[in-house]
Protein backbone atom coordinates (compact mmCIF):
# COMPACT_ATOMS: atom_id res chain seq x y z
CA UNK A 1 0.00 0.00 0.00
CA UNK A 2 1.27 3.47 -0.91
CA UNK A 3 -0.56 6.96 1.19
CA UNK A 4 -1.94 8.12 -2.69
CA UNK A 5 -5.21 8.14 -3.65
CA UNK A 6 -6.79 5.33 -4.98
CA UNK A 7 -8.10 7.07 -7.42
CA UNK A 8 -5.22 8.58 -8.72
CA UNK A 9 -4.12 9.53 -12.17
CA UNK A 10 -0.52 9.96 -13.14
CA UNK A 11 0.38 13.16 -15.34
CA UNK A 12 3.58 13.57 -17.21
CA UNK A 13 4.51 17.38 -16.92
CA UNK A 14 6.72 18.38 -19.07
CA UNK A 15 8.64 21.76 -18.99
CA UNK A 16 10.02 23.58 -22.31
CA UNK A 17 13.65 24.52 -22.97
CA UNK A 18 13.71 27.80 -21.13
CA UNK A 19 12.81 26.30 -17.99
CA UNK A 20 8.84 26.35 -17.77
CA UNK A 21 6.32 24.21 -16.85
CA UNK A 22 5.02 23.16 -20.50
CA UNK A 23 1.42 24.74 -21.38
CA UNK A 24 -0.02 21.24 -22.25
CA UNK A 25 0.49 20.51 -18.31
CA UNK A 26 -3.36 23.36 -17.62
CA UNK A 27 -5.43 20.73 -19.34
CA UNK A 28 -3.20 17.33 -18.58
CA UNK A 29 -3.94 18.05 -14.55
CA UNK A 30 -7.69 19.24 -15.91
CA UNK A 31 -8.18 15.88 -17.74
CA UNK A 32 -6.82 14.32 -14.72
CA UNK A 33 -9.11 16.08 -12.13
CA UNK A 34 -12.62 14.99 -14.29
CA UNK A 35 -11.51 11.36 -14.00
CA UNK A 36 -9.80 11.03 -10.22
CA UNK A 37 -7.20 12.88 -8.06
CA UNK A 38 -4.49 14.55 -10.07
CA UNK A 39 -0.66 13.40 -9.62
CA UNK A 40 2.09 15.12 -11.34
CA UNK A 41 5.25 14.02 -12.17
CA UNK A 42 7.52 17.29 -13.03
CA UNK A 43 10.23 16.18 -15.03
CA UNK A 44 12.04 19.77 -14.41
CA UNK A 45 13.77 21.72 -11.07
CA UNK A 46 11.75 21.62 -7.94
CA UNK A 47 11.01 25.49 -8.09
CA UNK A 48 8.83 24.87 -10.72
CA UNK A 49 6.35 22.34 -8.24
CA UNK A 50 4.58 25.26 -7.14
CA UNK A 51 3.47 26.48 -10.88
CA UNK A 52 2.43 22.79 -11.15
CA UNK A 53 0.74 22.48 -7.82
CA UNK A 54 -1.41 25.74 -8.78
CA UNK A 55 -2.61 24.10 -11.83
CA UNK A 56 -4.59 21.53 -9.44
CA UNK A 57 -2.11 18.64 -8.72
CA UNK A 58 -2.41 17.09 -5.51
CA UNK A 59 0.95 15.62 -4.99
CA UNK A 60 3.92 16.60 -7.32
CA UNK A 61 6.63 14.47 -7.77
CA UNK A 62 10.51 15.81 -8.70
CA UNK A 63 12.63 13.98 -11.24
CA UNK A 64 14.90 17.15 -12.07
CA UNK A 65 17.51 15.08 -13.66
CA UNK A 66 14.86 14.23 -16.42
CA UNK A 67 15.13 17.69 -18.34
CA UNK A 68 18.41 17.80 -18.96
CA UNK A 69 20.17 16.91 -22.22
CA UNK A 70 19.77 13.46 -22.70
CA UNK A 71 16.58 12.68 -25.13
CA UNK A 72 13.55 10.84 -23.06
CA UNK A 73 15.20 8.08 -21.63
CA UNK A 74 15.93 10.09 -18.00
CA UNK A 75 12.19 10.92 -18.17
CA UNK A 76 11.16 6.82 -19.19
CA UNK A 77 12.92 5.76 -16.12
CA UNK A 78 11.33 8.77 -13.91
CA UNK A 79 7.95 7.55 -14.88
CA UNK A 80 8.44 3.91 -13.92
CA UNK A 81 9.68 4.93 -10.61
CA UNK A 82 6.47 7.51 -10.08
CA UNK A 83 4.01 4.67 -11.62
CA UNK A 84 5.35 2.03 -9.07
CA UNK A 85 5.19 4.48 -6.20
CA UNK A 86 1.37 5.79 -6.82
CA UNK A 87 -0.05 2.72 -8.23
CA UNK A 88 -2.08 5.34 -10.85
CA UNK A 89 -5.32 4.14 -12.58
CA UNK A 90 -3.97 5.44 -15.77
CA UNK A 91 -1.20 7.31 -16.90
CA UNK A 92 -1.60 10.80 -18.92
CA UNK A 93 0.78 12.45 -21.08
CA UNK A 94 0.39 14.89 -24.11
CA UNK A 95 0.28 13.51 -27.25
CA UNK A 96 3.81 16.00 -28.37
CA UNK A 97 6.70 14.49 -29.56
CA UNK A 98 8.64 14.05 -26.64
CA UNK A 99 5.14 13.20 -24.40
CA UNK A 100 4.43 10.27 -27.25
CA UNK A 101 8.37 8.97 -26.91
CA UNK A 102 7.99 9.39 -23.06
CA UNK A 103 4.59 7.32 -23.54
CA UNK A 104 5.73 4.40 -25.80
CA UNK A 105 8.57 3.50 -24.16
CA UNK A 106 7.42 3.64 -20.78
CA UNK A 107 4.06 1.10 -21.89
CA UNK A 108 6.39 -0.96 -23.69
CA UNK A 109 8.72 -1.33 -20.41
CA UNK A 110 5.87 -1.66 -18.03
CA UNK A 111 3.45 -3.82 -20.62
CA UNK A 112 1.15 -1.33 -20.32
CA UNK A 113 -1.58 -0.46 -23.13
CA UNK A 114 -1.32 2.81 -24.90
CA UNK A 115 -4.58 5.07 -25.81
CA UNK A 116 -2.78 7.38 -28.34
CA UNK A 117 -3.92 10.92 -29.49
CA UNK A 118 -7.60 11.07 -27.40
CA UNK A 119 -9.43 14.20 -26.83
CA UNK A 120 -10.93 12.90 -23.90
CA UNK A 121 -11.24 10.80 -20.48
CA UNK A 122 -14.17 9.25 -18.66
CA UNK A 123 -14.31 6.92 -15.92
CA UNK A 124 -16.61 3.93 -16.06
CA UNK A 125 -17.23 1.62 -13.61
CA UNK A 126 -13.63 -0.73 -14.98
CA UNK A 127 -11.22 2.35 -15.14
CA UNK A 128 -9.95 4.84 -17.66
CA UNK A 129 -11.41 5.17 -20.74
CA UNK A 130 -9.91 7.43 -23.39
CA UNK A 131 -12.04 9.18 -25.97
CA UNK A 132 -10.74 9.62 -29.75
CA UNK A 133 -11.60 11.41 -32.45
CA UNK A 134 -11.03 9.12 -35.85
CA UNK A 135 -10.21 9.90 -39.83
CA UNK A 136 -9.90 13.61 -39.08
CA UNK A 137 -13.15 13.62 -36.88
CA UNK A 138 -15.67 12.12 -39.41
CA UNK A 139 -15.98 8.92 -36.49
CA UNK A 140 -15.78 9.13 -32.77
CA UNK A 141 -14.35 5.93 -30.45
CA UNK A 142 -13.91 5.12 -27.33
CA UNK A 143 -10.40 2.55 -25.99
CA UNK A 144 -8.92 1.21 -22.95
CA UNK A 145 -6.83 -0.83 -21.42
CA UNK A 146 -7.67 -4.97 -21.36
CA UNK A 147 -6.25 -4.69 -17.71
CA UNK A 148 -3.94 -2.25 -15.92
CA UNK A 149 -3.55 1.39 -16.12
CA UNK A 150 -4.17 2.49 -19.85
CA UNK A 151 -1.22 5.07 -21.09
CA UNK A 152 -3.37 7.68 -22.73
CA UNK A 153 -1.49 10.70 -24.89
CA UNK A 154 -3.85 13.63 -24.91
CA UNK A 155 -4.37 15.98 -28.35
CA UNK A 156 -3.20 19.18 -27.28
CA UNK A 157 -6.07 21.79 -27.21
CA UNK A 158 -8.60 19.31 -26.37
CA UNK A 159 -9.50 19.55 -22.56
CA UNK A 160 -11.74 22.95 -21.70
CA UNK A 161 -11.55 22.10 -17.65
CA UNK A 162 -8.89 22.86 -15.34
CA UNK A 163 -8.54 22.04 -11.97
CA UNK A 164 -8.75 23.94 -8.67
CA UNK A 165 -5.27 25.07 -7.61
CA UNK A 166 -3.71 24.00 -4.67
CA UNK A 167 -1.02 24.70 -2.49
CA UNK A 168 1.23 21.67 -2.42
CA UNK A 169 5.13 21.22 -2.21
CA UNK A 170 7.41 19.25 -4.51
CA UNK A 171 8.45 16.13 -3.00
CA UNK A 172 11.77 14.42 -4.99
CA UNK A 173 11.47 11.19 -6.41
CA UNK A 174 14.12 8.36 -6.25
CA UNK A 175 14.80 7.46 -9.71
CA UNK A 176 17.35 4.23 -11.08
CA UNK A 177 18.48 5.25 -13.80
CA UNK A 178 18.24 2.53 -16.43
CA UNK A 179 21.45 3.89 -18.34
CA UNK A 180 19.78 2.57 -21.49
CA UNK A 181 21.57 4.32 -24.80
CA UNK A 182 19.49 7.67 -25.80
CA UNK A 183 20.26 10.43 -27.84
CA UNK A 184 21.67 13.50 -27.04
CA UNK A 185 20.62 16.99 -27.26
CA UNK A 186 23.13 19.14 -28.67
CA UNK A 187 22.02 22.50 -28.88
CA UNK A 188 18.56 24.65 -28.73
CA UNK A 189 17.48 27.62 -31.03
CA UNK A 190 14.32 28.98 -29.33
CA UNK A 191 12.07 29.54 -32.11
CA UNK A 192 11.53 34.03 -32.54
CA UNK A 193 8.05 34.94 -31.65
CA UNK A 194 7.08 37.95 -33.61
CA UNK A 195 3.28 38.22 -32.99
CA UNK A 196 0.78 38.17 -30.28
CA UNK A 197 -1.68 36.31 -32.00
CA UNK A 198 -2.77 33.76 -30.02
CA UNK A 199 -1.07 29.48 -30.87
CA UNK A 200 -3.23 27.50 -33.57
CA UNK A 201 -3.18 25.02 -31.50
CA UNK A 202 -6.33 25.09 -28.90
CA UNK A 203 -7.60 28.67 -30.04
CA UNK A 204 -10.83 29.53 -30.43
CA UNK A 205 -11.28 31.12 -33.67
CA UNK A 206 -8.85 30.52 -36.80
CA UNK A 207 -8.27 31.94 -40.27
CA UNK A 208 -6.65 30.27 -42.38
CA UNK A 209 -5.56 30.84 -45.97
CA UNK A 210 -4.56 28.65 -48.91
CA UNK A 211 -3.07 29.15 -52.45
CA UNK A 212 -5.93 31.78 -52.98
CA UNK A 213 -4.05 34.45 -51.84
CA UNK A 214 -1.70 33.53 -54.49
CA UNK A 215 1.80 35.32 -52.76
CA UNK A 216 3.71 35.55 -49.67
CA UNK A 217 2.76 39.17 -49.49
CA UNK A 218 -0.77 38.84 -49.99
CA UNK A 219 -1.10 36.15 -47.25
CA UNK A 220 -0.81 39.33 -45.44
CA UNK A 221 -4.70 39.59 -45.99
CA UNK A 222 -5.68 36.34 -43.94
CA UNK A 223 -3.02 37.92 -41.20
CA UNK A 224 -5.17 41.29 -41.00
CA UNK A 225 -8.05 39.42 -41.12
CA UNK A 226 -6.95 37.26 -38.07
CA UNK A 227 -5.84 39.96 -35.89
CA UNK A 228 -9.48 42.21 -36.50
CA UNK A 229 -11.21 38.69 -35.36
CA UNK A 230 -8.57 38.13 -32.52
CA UNK A 231 -7.50 34.65 -34.20
CA UNK A 232 -4.88 32.28 -34.98
CA UNK A 233 -3.35 32.21 -38.59
CA UNK A 234 -4.23 28.82 -40.28
CA UNK A 235 -2.94 27.68 -43.60
CA UNK A 236 -3.76 24.65 -46.50
CA UNK A 237 -0.84 22.90 -46.90
CA UNK A 238 -0.81 24.49 -50.64
CA UNK A 239 -0.16 27.40 -48.94
CA UNK A 240 2.65 25.90 -46.34
CA UNK A 241 4.33 24.42 -50.24
CA UNK A 242 4.02 27.57 -51.98
CA UNK A 243 6.33 29.19 -49.11
CA UNK A 244 3.56 31.75 -48.15
CA UNK A 245 3.74 30.79 -44.58
CA UNK A 246 5.95 28.26 -42.00
CA UNK A 247 4.73 24.62 -41.78
CA UNK A 248 3.97 25.06 -38.36
CA UNK A 249 0.98 26.77 -39.78
CA UNK A 250 -0.54 23.66 -41.91
CA UNK A 251 -3.94 22.78 -40.77
CA UNK A 252 -5.08 19.17 -42.06
CA UNK A 253 -4.14 15.73 -42.34
CA UNK A 254 -0.42 16.29 -41.94
CA UNK A 255 -0.36 19.25 -39.88
CA UNK A 256 -2.29 20.46 -36.91
CA UNK A 257 -5.85 19.19 -36.04
CA UNK A 258 -8.04 22.15 -34.74
CA UNK A 259 -11.72 22.55 -33.56
CA UNK A 260 -12.26 25.96 -32.68
CA UNK A 261 -15.23 27.74 -32.85
CA UNK A 262 -14.75 29.89 -35.81
CA UNK A 263 -12.55 28.43 -38.77
CA UNK A 264 -13.03 31.16 -41.64
CA UNK A 265 -10.97 29.45 -44.84
CA UNK A 266 -9.82 31.92 -47.37
CA UNK A 267 -8.79 31.14 -50.70
CA UNK A 268 -8.72 27.17 -49.64
CA UNK A 269 -10.39 25.06 -51.55
CA UNK A 270 -10.85 22.32 -49.24
CA UNK A 271 -9.23 19.13 -50.18
CA UNK A 272 -10.17 16.27 -47.87
CA UNK A 273 -6.84 16.43 -46.12
CA UNK A 274 -7.49 19.61 -45.37
CA UNK A 275 -10.78 18.90 -43.90
CA UNK A 276 -9.66 16.22 -42.01
CA UNK A 277 -8.27 18.56 -39.90
CA UNK A 278 -10.74 21.57 -39.35
CA UNK A 279 -14.66 19.97 -40.10
CA UNK A 280 -14.92 19.24 -36.31
CA UNK A 281 -14.81 23.22 -36.27
CA UNK A 282 -18.06 24.39 -34.79
CA UNK A 283 -18.65 26.88 -37.48
CA UNK A 284 -17.32 27.34 -40.86
CA UNK A 285 -16.80 30.60 -42.75
CA UNK A 286 -15.31 29.96 -46.01
CA UNK A 287 -14.87 32.29 -49.00
CA UNK A 288 -13.50 31.29 -52.63
CA UNK A 289 -13.79 32.04 -56.10
CA UNK A 290 -14.87 28.28 -57.17
CA UNK A 291 -18.05 27.97 -56.54
CA UNK A 292 -17.86 24.42 -56.69
CA UNK A 293 -15.09 23.85 -54.69
CA UNK A 294 -15.12 21.06 -51.78
CA UNK A 295 -14.91 23.45 -49.00
CA UNK A 296 -18.81 24.51 -49.14
CA UNK A 297 -19.84 21.40 -48.36
CA UNK A 298 -18.93 21.93 -44.83
CA UNK A 299 -19.54 25.85 -44.76
CA UNK A 300 -22.13 26.98 -42.89
CA UNK A 301 -21.26 30.25 -44.54
CA UNK A 302 -19.46 30.37 -47.67
CA UNK A 303 -19.32 32.95 -49.64
CA UNK A 304 -18.58 33.00 -53.74
CA UNK A 305 -16.34 36.08 -54.85
CA UNK A 306 -13.41 37.41 -55.03
CA UNK A 307 -11.16 37.25 -51.75
CA UNK A 308 -9.23 40.53 -52.66
CA UNK A 309 -12.58 42.35 -52.24
CA UNK A 310 -14.10 40.55 -49.85
CA UNK A 311 -11.65 40.23 -46.97
CA UNK A 312 -10.88 43.92 -47.06
CA UNK A 313 -14.39 45.20 -46.67
CA UNK A 314 -15.18 42.38 -43.94
CA UNK A 315 -12.07 43.50 -41.87
CA UNK A 316 -13.34 46.86 -42.26
CA UNK A 317 -16.44 46.16 -41.28
CA UNK A 318 -15.82 44.37 -38.05
CA UNK A 319 -13.45 47.66 -37.44
CA UNK A 320 -16.34 49.74 -37.77
CA UNK A 321 -18.56 47.98 -35.24
CA UNK A 322 -15.59 48.11 -32.71
CA UNK A 323 -15.66 52.02 -32.46
CA UNK B 1 25.68 0.56 -43.00
CA UNK B 2 22.57 -1.42 -43.32
CA UNK B 3 19.36 1.07 -42.99
CA UNK B 4 16.07 -0.88 -42.39
CA UNK B 5 12.75 1.46 -43.67
CA UNK B 6 9.64 0.76 -41.95
CA UNK B 7 6.82 1.04 -44.81
CA UNK B 8 3.01 1.00 -44.17
CA UNK B 9 0.14 0.55 -46.11
CA UNK B 10 -2.73 2.69 -45.31
CA UNK B 11 -6.22 3.61 -46.82
CA UNK B 12 -5.76 6.19 -49.36
CA UNK B 13 -6.42 9.87 -47.70
CA UNK B 14 -7.63 11.68 -51.09
CA UNK B 15 -10.86 9.36 -50.29
CA UNK B 16 -13.44 8.56 -48.02
CA UNK B 17 -11.92 6.27 -45.63
CA UNK B 18 -14.53 4.47 -43.32
CA UNK B 19 -14.36 2.31 -40.02
CA UNK B 20 -16.10 -0.91 -39.53
CA UNK B 21 -19.05 0.08 -37.08
CA UNK B 22 -18.97 -3.44 -35.58
CA UNK B 23 -15.52 -4.48 -35.44
CA UNK B 24 -13.96 -0.92 -35.07
CA UNK B 25 -11.10 -1.75 -37.53
CA UNK B 26 -10.27 -0.35 -40.76
CA UNK B 27 -12.67 -0.87 -43.88
CA UNK B 28 -9.90 -1.96 -46.19
CA UNK B 29 -12.46 -2.84 -48.65
CA UNK B 30 -13.71 0.85 -48.82
CA UNK B 31 -11.10 3.08 -50.07
CA UNK B 32 -7.66 2.10 -52.23
CA UNK B 33 -4.38 1.05 -49.81
CA UNK B 34 -1.58 2.86 -50.76
CA UNK B 35 1.83 3.29 -49.36
CA UNK B 36 2.22 5.83 -46.90
CA UNK B 37 3.50 9.02 -48.05
CA UNK B 38 5.32 9.80 -45.17
CA UNK B 39 7.04 5.97 -45.34
CA UNK B 40 7.80 6.80 -48.97
CA UNK B 41 9.54 10.57 -47.68
CA UNK B 42 11.42 8.04 -44.82
CA UNK B 43 12.24 5.74 -48.36
CA UNK B 44 13.95 8.19 -50.13
CA UNK B 45 15.88 9.25 -46.82
CA UNK B 46 17.46 5.95 -46.87
CA UNK B 47 17.71 5.85 -51.14
CA UNK B 48 19.53 9.02 -51.26
CA UNK B 49 22.01 8.32 -48.54
CA UNK B 50 22.68 4.91 -50.21
CA UNK B 51 23.15 6.77 -53.84
CA UNK B 52 26.33 8.68 -52.02
CA UNK B 53 27.57 5.99 -50.31
CA UNK B 54 28.44 2.88 -51.61
CA UNK B 55 27.99 -0.46 -49.62
CA UNK B 56 24.79 0.82 -48.19
CA UNK B 57 22.06 -1.67 -47.86
CA UNK B 58 18.04 -0.70 -47.68
CA UNK B 59 15.77 -2.81 -46.70
CA UNK B 60 11.68 -2.05 -46.59
CA UNK B 61 9.83 -3.58 -43.61
CA UNK B 62 6.22 -3.88 -43.90
CA UNK B 63 3.51 -5.51 -41.56
CA UNK B 64 0.89 -5.80 -43.10
CA UNK B 65 -2.14 -8.57 -44.15
CA UNK B 66 -1.06 -10.68 -46.70
CA UNK B 67 -2.62 -9.41 -49.63
CA UNK B 68 -0.55 -6.25 -49.45
CA UNK B 69 2.65 -7.57 -51.67
CA UNK B 70 1.73 -4.56 -54.21
CA UNK B 71 2.79 -2.17 -50.96
CA UNK B 72 5.71 -4.16 -50.31
CA UNK B 73 7.09 -4.37 -54.39
CA UNK B 74 6.48 -0.25 -54.68
CA UNK B 75 9.29 0.55 -51.59
CA UNK B 76 11.12 -2.97 -53.73
CA UNK B 77 10.32 -0.62 -57.36
CA UNK B 78 11.36 3.17 -55.82
CA UNK B 79 14.98 1.41 -55.14
CA UNK B 80 15.37 -0.74 -51.69
CA UNK B 81 17.31 -3.67 -52.39
CA UNK B 82 15.49 -6.51 -50.42
CA UNK B 83 11.82 -6.28 -48.60
CA UNK B 84 10.69 -8.09 -45.69
CA UNK B 85 6.92 -8.21 -45.36
CA UNK B 86 5.48 -9.54 -41.84
CA UNK B 87 2.11 -11.13 -42.64
CA UNK B 88 -0.06 -12.99 -39.88
CA UNK B 89 -4.33 -13.33 -39.27
CA UNK B 90 -3.33 -12.27 -35.88
CA UNK B 91 -2.38 -9.35 -35.83
CA UNK B 92 -5.77 -8.22 -37.52
CA UNK B 93 -6.37 -5.15 -35.21
CA UNK B 94 -3.23 -5.29 -33.61
CA UNK B 95 -2.41 -2.30 -31.29
CA UNK B 96 0.54 -0.04 -30.86
CA UNK B 97 2.41 -2.34 -28.79
CA UNK B 98 2.12 -5.43 -30.59
CA UNK B 99 2.85 -3.54 -33.57
CA UNK B 100 6.31 -2.52 -32.22
CA UNK B 101 6.77 -6.11 -30.88
CA UNK B 102 6.43 -7.68 -33.72
CA UNK B 103 8.73 -4.58 -35.74
CA UNK B 104 11.12 -5.21 -33.47
CA UNK B 105 11.45 -8.85 -34.16
CA UNK B 106 11.92 -8.86 -37.48
CA UNK B 107 14.44 -5.78 -36.95
CA UNK B 108 16.41 -7.76 -34.91
CA UNK B 109 16.32 -11.02 -37.29
CA UNK B 110 16.94 -8.39 -39.98
CA UNK B 111 20.24 -6.70 -38.41
CA UNK B 112 20.37 -3.12 -38.97
CA UNK B 113 22.24 0.00 -37.92
CA UNK B 114 19.45 2.78 -38.54
CA UNK B 115 16.01 2.27 -38.78
CA UNK B 116 13.94 5.22 -40.45
CA UNK B 117 10.19 5.90 -40.63
CA UNK B 118 7.87 8.27 -40.84
CA UNK B 119 7.24 10.59 -37.56
CA UNK B 120 3.34 10.17 -37.23
CA UNK B 121 1.03 7.83 -39.86
CA UNK B 122 -1.71 8.94 -41.64
CA UNK B 123 -4.29 6.25 -40.46
CA UNK B 124 -3.48 5.86 -36.73
CA UNK B 125 -1.84 9.55 -36.32
CA UNK B 126 -0.46 7.88 -33.15
CA UNK B 127 3.33 8.81 -33.49
CA UNK B 128 4.51 6.00 -31.03
CA UNK B 129 5.63 2.86 -32.75
CA UNK B 130 9.39 4.22 -33.23
CA UNK B 131 10.18 5.33 -29.73
CA UNK B 132 8.12 1.86 -28.86
CA UNK B 133 10.58 -0.26 -30.81
CA UNK B 134 13.62 1.58 -29.56
CA UNK B 135 12.90 0.95 -26.12
CA UNK B 136 12.34 -2.89 -27.50
CA UNK B 137 15.36 -3.04 -29.37
CA UNK B 138 17.41 -1.22 -26.34
CA UNK B 139 18.66 1.63 -28.38
CA UNK B 140 18.22 5.50 -28.81
CA UNK B 141 15.55 6.80 -30.60
CA UNK B 142 15.70 10.17 -32.37
CA UNK B 143 11.84 10.84 -33.52
CA UNK B 144 10.71 14.21 -35.75
CA UNK B 145 13.68 14.92 -37.58
CA UNK B 146 13.57 17.81 -40.28
CA UNK B 147 16.53 16.72 -41.59
CA UNK B 148 18.44 13.17 -41.57
CA UNK B 149 22.45 13.43 -40.97
CA UNK B 150 23.97 9.88 -40.73
CA UNK B 151 27.69 10.03 -40.17
CA UNK B 152 30.27 7.19 -38.84
CA UNK B 153 28.33 5.62 -36.02
CA UNK B 154 25.84 8.49 -35.63
CA UNK B 155 22.96 9.86 -36.29
CA UNK B 156 20.81 12.78 -35.84
CA UNK B 157 19.70 16.21 -36.86
CA UNK B 158 17.39 19.40 -36.54
CA UNK B 159 14.12 17.81 -34.26
CA UNK B 160 11.80 20.90 -34.05
CA UNK B 161 9.65 20.94 -30.77
CA UNK B 162 7.18 23.16 -29.07
CA UNK B 163 9.07 26.57 -28.69
CA UNK B 164 12.17 26.06 -30.98
CA UNK B 165 14.43 23.24 -32.67
CA UNK B 166 16.78 21.24 -31.07
CA UNK B 167 19.80 19.73 -32.73
CA UNK B 168 20.00 15.88 -31.11
CA UNK B 169 22.18 12.76 -32.51
CA UNK B 170 22.78 9.38 -31.37
CA UNK B 171 24.86 6.58 -31.15
CA UNK B 172 24.50 3.66 -33.81
CA UNK B 173 22.44 1.58 -33.86
CA UNK B 174 19.36 3.89 -33.68
CA UNK B 175 15.88 4.19 -34.40
CA UNK B 176 15.01 7.57 -36.25
CA UNK B 177 11.58 8.90 -37.24
CA UNK B 178 11.54 12.06 -40.09
CA UNK B 179 8.98 14.69 -40.81
CA UNK B 180 7.43 15.65 -44.05
CA UNK B 181 9.84 18.38 -43.87
CA UNK B 182 12.27 16.05 -45.74
CA UNK B 183 12.63 15.76 -49.37
CA UNK B 184 9.29 14.78 -51.63
CA UNK B 185 10.12 10.90 -52.61
CA UNK B 186 11.07 9.50 -55.88
CA UNK B 187 8.79 8.10 -58.31
CA UNK B 188 9.57 4.51 -59.66
CA UNK B 189 10.60 3.98 -62.93
CA UNK B 190 10.00 1.19 -65.45
CA UNK B 191 13.63 -0.05 -64.75
CA UNK B 192 12.39 0.03 -61.28
CA UNK B 193 9.09 -1.70 -61.08
CA UNK B 194 10.84 -4.68 -63.68
CA UNK B 195 13.66 -4.77 -61.02
CA UNK B 196 11.21 -4.84 -58.23
CA UNK B 197 9.68 -8.57 -59.42
CA UNK B 198 13.58 -9.79 -59.18
CA UNK B 199 14.69 -8.60 -55.53
CA UNK B 200 14.07 -10.56 -52.48
CA UNK B 201 11.05 -10.44 -50.74
CA UNK B 202 11.08 -12.44 -47.59
CA UNK B 203 7.62 -12.86 -46.04
CA UNK B 204 7.64 -14.09 -41.90
CA UNK B 205 4.50 -15.29 -39.81
CA UNK B 206 4.43 -14.62 -35.96
CA UNK B 207 5.63 -18.25 -35.64
CA UNK B 208 8.78 -17.31 -36.87
CA UNK B 209 9.09 -14.13 -35.61
CA UNK B 210 8.55 -16.40 -31.43
CA UNK B 211 5.32 -13.85 -30.79
CA UNK B 212 1.91 -15.13 -29.42
CA UNK B 213 -0.45 -12.27 -30.17
CA UNK B 214 -1.99 -13.32 -27.19
CA UNK B 215 0.48 -12.77 -24.64
CA UNK B 216 -1.37 -12.72 -20.64
CA UNK B 217 1.46 -10.68 -19.56
CA UNK B 218 0.81 -7.70 -22.11
CA UNK B 219 -1.90 -5.60 -21.79
CA UNK B 220 -3.66 -5.12 -24.47
CA UNK B 221 -5.85 -1.28 -25.96
CA UNK B 222 -9.05 -2.40 -27.13
CA UNK B 223 -11.99 -0.49 -28.66
CA UNK B 224 -15.15 -0.07 -26.63
CA UNK B 225 -16.83 1.96 -28.93
CA UNK B 226 -16.97 3.22 -32.33
CA UNK B 227 -19.48 5.57 -34.15
CA UNK B 228 -19.87 7.42 -37.28
CA UNK B 229 -20.59 10.93 -36.93
CA UNK B 230 -23.50 12.59 -39.16
CA UNK B 231 -21.58 14.35 -41.79
CA UNK B 232 -21.62 18.20 -41.64
CA UNK B 233 -24.19 19.58 -44.02
CA UNK B 234 -23.74 22.97 -46.08
CA UNK B 235 -25.22 26.42 -44.87
CA UNK B 236 -25.28 29.55 -46.65
CA UNK B 237 -23.90 30.17 -49.34
CA UNK B 238 -23.94 33.40 -51.40
CA UNK B 239 -22.26 34.53 -54.52
CA UNK B 240 -20.45 38.21 -53.93
CA UNK B 241 -22.32 41.13 -55.48
CA UNK B 242 -20.26 43.87 -53.67
CA UNK B 243 -21.87 44.32 -50.50
CA UNK B 244 -20.37 39.89 -49.12
CA UNK B 245 -17.81 41.01 -46.80
CA UNK B 246 -20.45 43.21 -44.68
CA UNK B 247 -22.94 40.46 -45.07
CA UNK B 248 -19.76 38.72 -43.64
CA UNK B 249 -19.71 40.73 -40.64
CA UNK B 250 -23.44 40.55 -40.28
CA UNK B 251 -23.36 37.18 -39.70
CA UNK B 252 -20.58 36.92 -37.29
CA UNK B 253 -21.85 39.44 -34.98
CA UNK B 254 -25.11 37.76 -34.82
CA UNK B 255 -23.91 34.57 -34.31
CA UNK B 256 -21.35 36.00 -31.70
CA UNK B 257 -18.62 35.01 -33.25
CA UNK B 258 -16.75 38.94 -33.33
Amino acid sequence: MNDFAADSILVVVETTASGAVAKSAAELIGAASLVGTPVALLLGADSLAGDVASLGASRVLVAAEASGSVLGVPAVDALEAAAKLVQPDAILLSHSTDGRDIAARFAIRAKHAISADAVGVIRDELGIVAEHSVYGGAYNATSTATFGPPVITLRQGSIDTRAEATSVTGEALEVTASGKPAATIESFEEETVVSSRPELRGAAKVVSGGRGLGSEEKFKLVEELADALGAAVGASRAAVDAGYVPANHQVGQTGVSVSPQLYIAVGISGAIQHRAGMQTAKTIVAINKDADAPIFEVADFGVVGDLFQIVPQLISALEARKK
Amino acid sequence: MKLIVLVKEVPDTYGDRKLNLETGLADRAASEAVLDEISERALEAALTYADANEGTEVVALCVAPEGSVATVRKALAMGAQSAVHVADEALLGADITLTAEVLAAAISKTGFDVVITGNVSTDGSGGMVPAAIAEYLGVAHVTGLSELEITDGKVGGPRPVDGGTQRVSAPLPAVVSITEALPDPRFPNFKGIMAAKKKPLETMTLADLNISAENPESARSIMLMVAEKPPREAGIKITDEGDAGEKLANFLIENRLA
